[in-house]
């Protein structure tokens, strides 16, 4: 299983034997798109609505095609207002929609910030519960595409801060399909985090079986140290293990894909084998889901740790222009850095 | 009470009214069956909530002194407005999202009391009232934060209609409150910009009250008439004498009868004065003098309707007696409401953040269980 979620070309030419008959392989803009069809044929109560989402199908295709299939009144396009499209979920929940807008990069969320944490994560509190918020938002995340500015933010830290949100990424297409299934049929706010960098990527997607949707999932199995990450991460990370292989050290890659709530037990279930962890994101370190999860690994695997969670991360800095985000954006190389500090480390 | 140049409403259904000062000077209503002059028994009824709001009101000021409440934010003066406004309000179809000083919109609605002065106990921010009965969203704090969800409420009214939009007795409205502080911030424009692309069946509804705290008008709405925006917007607008509760209530009714249609929303400015303080932490007398308020406030909006029920003949002495007396009994029963409230049990503080909670939550609230001593 874990082969045919790494990146890659030959991933197409994988419809091997062995291959379940509910497996196709398809991109993950192609999974998301998929996801979202389904979601609107099997709730008629949920709509999709954001910027350019309708005729265009979206400036990154994820809702091609949906207008014309399930009509204008259940996908459609708003005016270019972030806060009005997130405010005016608020109103939609309460009037007993699904709704899935979509804010059309992860930068542009920022001027939606006031519907997000003061109207959409509070509502179901507020009202004590009468009046949930079954808003899945959809933000295409993350860097590594050379994008102006404000097209490449890490915001999953911001928003898990938040109580009464929820937040997921998916890695692959497989997951992304199935994330997002599940997320669209949840009675509370989802934040979906697509990794844009991976939205052409191909992989298996086994339509009939999602596994389950909830928690962390290990991605490839090892004993030596635990990767952590989420996102376009898991990609990399699986990388990282494939080389690190080669000079005998096994590597767990764990993908965390709920960064609300976070699987603690799956963190303490990894570490307490492997005894060493480094997480992996594109975010900036300082305040970072990082510390996070490195203290959920400090707390249930303290009397076995090796040595202390590393972080490979993003620096404190605002994300910069795409001719320095190979440096920004964690690499192969400061990953396997990470990896031989926690090895190397000696007590005392 | 000068209010500048009369803004005109501009699409020809909706006929333009100027500033309605009064019964007599009412346009015709132009549509919609529940908008005809009111009857002899409305206008006592009107009287009667108002009389019940301002007894409340003046009240929960004397609680907050007492100790009984932290902290209340008043609307007195401004009773026609939100009583004349709520008046014209189907509860068995339509929602209103107020801000936190709605209070006479929400008791002429018939929301419970209790429950809703419980935000002003520290209860429960928002209030123990229940949204979806009441028709009534929860009280929130951001200005204007409120108005976009009426929007989405109102498109989901559409939404639902699908193409019968206009049988069936129209639309659900969406009734928003804010006020010219509001009128400043950028979801204002967000909101009556989505409502007007997407013809949604809302009726913002601005009390113009003079004072965004200690910052009045003529700092805050640049141009001098947040309804003279609407133009911009291509929605029908009537800026009217917010303190004539019968002017208020037939303005509302209107304004409704558009939207119900599938015309789209429509503005209303009511002029009023906020003759208390923003709050009961506010100090006006460090931004304006007792005699600017008295200049401002101009004549009382409730004995305006008192001097007209008597001078028609509507109303005599002991109807106003009576009304007085039942507001008393009414305030009596409220403040005894309050005052056995309990604080909610805090587990509510885990319980009510999702539907589906997540471990995190649980495991915070087994620890508070146990390191609790109030359980």
């Amino acid at each position: 299983m874990s082969n045919s979620i790494l990146e890659s070309a030959n991933a197409a030419a994988s419809t091997s034997a062995g291959t379940p008959a509910s497996t196709t392989v398809m991109s993950m803009q192609q999974a998301l798109n998929r996801a979202l069809d389904e979601v609107l044929a099997e709730n008629p109560k949920a709509v999709i609505f954001g910027e350019d989402c309708g005729r265009l199908g979206g400036v990154f295709r994820i809702t091609d095609g949906l207008q014309a299939k399930h009509g204008e009144q259940r996908v459609f396009d708003t005016p270019l207002a972030e806060s009005g499209i997130l405010g005016m979920s608020v109103g939609l929940a309460m009037a007993g929609f699904h709704p899935i807008p979509e804010v059309q990069f992860d930068g542009f969320a920022y001027p939606a910030i006031n519907q997000i944490v003061c109207q959409i994560a509070r509502m179901n509190y507020r009202s004590r519960g009468a009046l949930p918020m079954p808003i899945t938002l959809r933000v295409p995340s993350f860097g590594g595409i050379r994008a102006p500015e404000h097209h490449g933010e890490s915001l999953e830290a911001l928003f898990a801060h938040v109580p009464g949100l929820k937040v997921v990424s998916p890695s692959n297409p497989h997951e992304a399909y199935h994330l997002l299934k599940h997320a669209a049929t949840r009675p509370d706010p989802v934040i979906f985090m697509e990794p844009k960098s991976r939205y052409w990527q191909k992989g298996e997607v086994d339509m009939a079986d999602g596994g389950t949707p909830e928690g962390a999932k290990v991605m490839r199995e090892g004993r030596h140290l635990t990767l952590v990450a989420w996102g376009a991460m898991v990609a990399r990370c699986l990388q990282v293990a494939e080389l690190a292989a080669e000079d005998g050290i096994e590597i767990e890659v764990l993908d965390l894909r709920w960064l609300k709530p976070i699987d603690a037990g799956a963190l303490a279930a990894s570490v307490r084998k492997t005894r060493r962890a480094v997480v992996v994101h594109e975010a900036p370190l300082t305040s970072g889901l990082g510390a996070e999860v490195a203290q959920l690994i400090t707390q249930s695997c303290f009397d076995t740790l090796k040595a202390p969670v590393e972080r490979v991360t993003g620096f404190d800095v605002p994300y910069p222009s795409g001719d320095l985000e190979d440096e920004y954006i964690p690499n192969i190389d400061r990953i396997l850095f990470g990896i031989q500090r926690v090895l190397e480390y000696k007590r005392g | 009470m000068q209010y500048g140049q009369p803004f005109l409403g501009c699409l020809p259904t909706f006929p333009p009214v100027t500033k309605v000062t009064g019964m007599d000077t009412l346009l015709p209503v132009a549509s919609g069956g529940a908008a005809g002059p009111l009857t002899a028994d409305e206008l006592r009824e009107l009287y009667s909530l108002m009389v019940a709001v301002r007894h409340l009101d003046t009240s929960a000021i004397a609680w907050q002194r007492q100790g009984i409440i932290p902290g209340y934010a008043p609307e007195l003066g401004q009773e026609a407005a939100q009583v004349g406004s709520g008046y014209a309000v189907d509860t068995t179809r339509d929602f209103v999202f107020p801000t936190y000083r709605e209070m006479g919109v929400a008791r002429t609605m018939g929301v419970d009391m209790v429950a809703y002065m419980s935000t002003h106990k520290a209860t429960w921010h928002g209030g123990l009232y229940n949204p979806l009965e009441s028709r009534l969203a929860p009280i929130q704090a951001v200005v204007a934060g409120s108005v976009l969800h009426a929007v989405g409420w109102a498109h989901g009214q559409t939404l639902a209609a699908g193409s019968d939009a206009t049988t069936d007795g129209g639309l659900g409205v969406a009734l928003t409150y804010f006020g010219d502080g509001a009128s400043s911030q950028g979801d204002v424009h967000e909101a009556m910009n989505f409502a007007a692309v997407m013809k949604a069946p809302v009726v913002f509804f601005v009390q113009n009250n003079g004072w965004a705290i200690s910052v009045p008008t003529e700092r805050q709405v640049a141009g001098g008439s947040v309804a003279a925006r609407a133009a911009g917007y291509g929605m029908p607008a009537l800026q009217i004498d917010g303190d004539d509760v019968v002017a208020v209530v037939e303005a509302t009714r209107r304004a409704f009868a558009h939207a119900r249609a599938g015309n789209g929303p429509v503005l209303i400015e009511a002029m009023t004065y906020r003759r208390g303080p923003h709050s009961t932490a506010d100090d006006p007398g460090r931004y304006r003098s007792l005699d600017e308020e008295r200049d401002g406030a101009g004549a009382d909006p409730l004995e305006r309707l008192r001097q007209r029920l008597l001078a028609d003949g509507i109303a005599d002495e002991a109807f106003f007696a009576e009304a007085l007396a039942a507001a008393k009994a009414e305030e009596e029963q409220i403040r005894t409401g309050i005052q056995a409230l309990g604080s909610r049990p805090g587990t509510e503080m885990f319980d009510l953040v999702f539907q589906e909670t997540t471990p995190a939550l649980q495991a915070q609230a087994a620890n508070w269980r146990e390191e609790s001593e109030h359980v």
